[in-house]
């Protein structure tokens, strides 16, 4: 089993989310976080202050899935989070050494 | 008694009212939402502080029989004497008490306009005790001086149709004088070698007090015609009229000079479009309106532009969109003043009276100085007994934790 971790732009979660239910994705977890890469923050100007702002929002979506299920998951994150420009986010890949169902204590694939 | 005039000037009362909670939503939305709370409760609970102050001496010592044209002496203590009949030097057609409510809501409005110089980082319990002090040793002489029966601005000729100098140049310079003796906030961008970044932490929060600041002034502007009347109507048309101007005045600067028009900027250049504009609301026609908000929109944005290179913290620009936007206003007034628009006024320099122009001046100089003066006295005093600064943990941690043991918005 793996963990997919991906950081996307905000506005591409709805499309990421359509694509991998048609994926038939059983489920994943959504955070709003923030956070700089390479291209650095912004600059926001408020009655004339110049602020820069290091951080910028992105989602955080985390996804547990079967090994063989795991590389059509991630081709399918970077087909719709990509835009082609500086900003777009990463995707960590991880091992699972277990999960575990806490309703009915199934452990393994079977929970995922 | 009138009871149109009566009614209008009850539900202009409940309008000035609104303001003070609009202006807590204006300035909670600028800060912090760790200071959220603590900016909104200096600015909510002055609605009771003041309103027990006013009923108990404050009226009084306003409007009261005067007392060598400086201030009312104390026989409306507790509002003893002030009935249902008319008092004539005010208004023949509405009741005494109807007043002393309307005028209350100034009262309360007016200190807390300067809560936005020292916001993020005064006590609650210095703050409480500052404002008691203000509106006895400040707000209530100068409001005598300008609208007493007696006062001797008012005698003087200063024009000042809803409280240009009493409101907005009174609470502006007092604004400056808690910033320089309260000091800058922690990592304050303009000041020694602070980075922090002060970036307001709602702005709909913000718009949306700006929203109720301008619905509820037409109770300050019309509603100080004292009638449901044609002065009212133009005062109101007036008001409208300079908001409007102002706002697209501070955004087209802003889009000029910076780039990009800001929602921030509509906001501020609406209030400081209200703020000059009432004094001159009574005395004014529509076009002029439209160019002393034109004035105050740009003059008040270069001001708030100026205040980094000034190196004093004065959190939410109560000196640039108040002060200046006052002293703009009260100066306009004796530029466009015309007494086709306003029998009872007089008329401004481009009706052919250059002294009114000289009397406004000396009205609005007299205010500065008496304010600056007597608000930093009470600041410096009130600093060295019970201190005005949070400590620097609280400072950090936020003021809705340390002083009002609750927060904003929690998860």
């Amino acid at each position: 089993m793996q963990k997919i971790e991906a950081i996307i732009q905000p506005f591409k979660l709805e499309p990421v989310k359509e694509a991998l239910h048609a994926l038939s994705v059983q489920g994943m977890t959504v955070t709003e976080v923030k956070g700089f890469g390479r291209q650095k923050g912004i600059r926001e100007v408020y009655r004339g202050m110049e602020y820069q702002v290091d951080f910028l929002p992105k989602v955080k979506i985390e996804i547990v899935a079967a090994d063989d299920k795991a590389k059509a998951i991630i081709a399918t994150i970077i087909d719709k989070a990509r835009t082609g420009r500086i900003g777009d986010g990463k995707i960590f890949v991880y091992p699972v050494g277990e999960v575990i169902r806490i309703r009915t204590g199934d452990t393994g694939e079977n929970a995922v | 008694m009138n009871q149109a005039d009566t009614a209008f000037v009850l539900v202009s009362a409940a309008l000035v009212m609104l303001m003070t909670p609009g202006l807590a939503l204006f300035y909670g939305g600028m800060v912090r939402s760790k200071n959220v709370l603590a900016t909104i409760m200096q600015n909510f609970i002055m609605l009771a502080l003041v309103g027990v102050v006013w009923a108990l001496w404050g009226y009084s010592l306003a409007f009261g029989p005067d007392v060598g044209h400086f201030i009312g002496d104390l026989s409306y203590l507790g509002l003893n004497g002030v009935g249902f009949e008319p008092f004539k030097a005010y208004s023949e057609t509405i009741p005494h008490q109807t007043f002393m409510i309307y005028q209350a809501m100034f009262a309360i409005i007016t200190p807390a306009l300067i809560t936005g110089a020292f916001a993020e980082r005064m006590k609650f319990s210095a703050f409480v005790v500052f404002m008691i002090l203000w509106v006895t040793l400040v707000y209530c002489p100068v409001a005598h001086w300008v609208w007493g029966d007696g006062g001797w601005l008012k005698g003087f000729g200063a024009l000042d149709f809803a409280g240009g100098t009493v409101v907005h140049i009174n609470a502006g310079i007092a604004a400056l004088a808690a910033a320089l003796v309260i000091g800058p906030r922690k990592g304050y961008k303009g000041y020694g070698n602070g980075t922090e970044a002060f970036i307001p932490h709602n702005l709909p929060m913000t718009v949306l007090g700006a929203g109720l600041l301008w619905f509820g002034w037409f109770g300050f502007n019309a509603g100080s015609a004292l009638g449901a009347n044609a002065l009212a109507s133009s005062a109101f048309t007036a008001t409208h009229l300079a908001t409007c101007a102002a706002t697209l005045a501070w955004i087209g600067v802003e889009w000029v000079f910076r780039g990009k028009p800001t929602t921030l900027g509509a906001a501020s250049g609406a209030v400081a479009g209200l703020v000059a504009i009432t004094p001159a609301a009574g005395f004014v026609g529509p076009m002029s309106a439209i160019l002393i908000g034109i004035l105050a929109g740009v003059i008040c944005y270069l001001a708030v532009l100026a205040k980094p290179k000034l190196g004093y913290d004065d959190s939410l620009d109560v000196v640039g969109v108040h002060c200046i936007g006052g002293i703009v206003g009260a100066l306009a007034t004796g530029l466009f003043a015309c007494k086709l628009v306003n029998a009872g006024g007089a008329d401004g320099l481009f009706y052919g009276n250059p002294g009114q122009l000289l009397t406004q001046f000396i009205a609005v100089l007299v205010t500065l100085v008496y304010s600056f003066v007597i608000s930093y006295l009470i600041f410096k005093i009130l600093d060295a007994t019970v201190g005005l600064r949070v400590s620097p943990e609280e400072e950090v941690a936020g003021l809705d934790i340390g002083e009002h043991q609750e927060t904003g918005y929690s998860l």
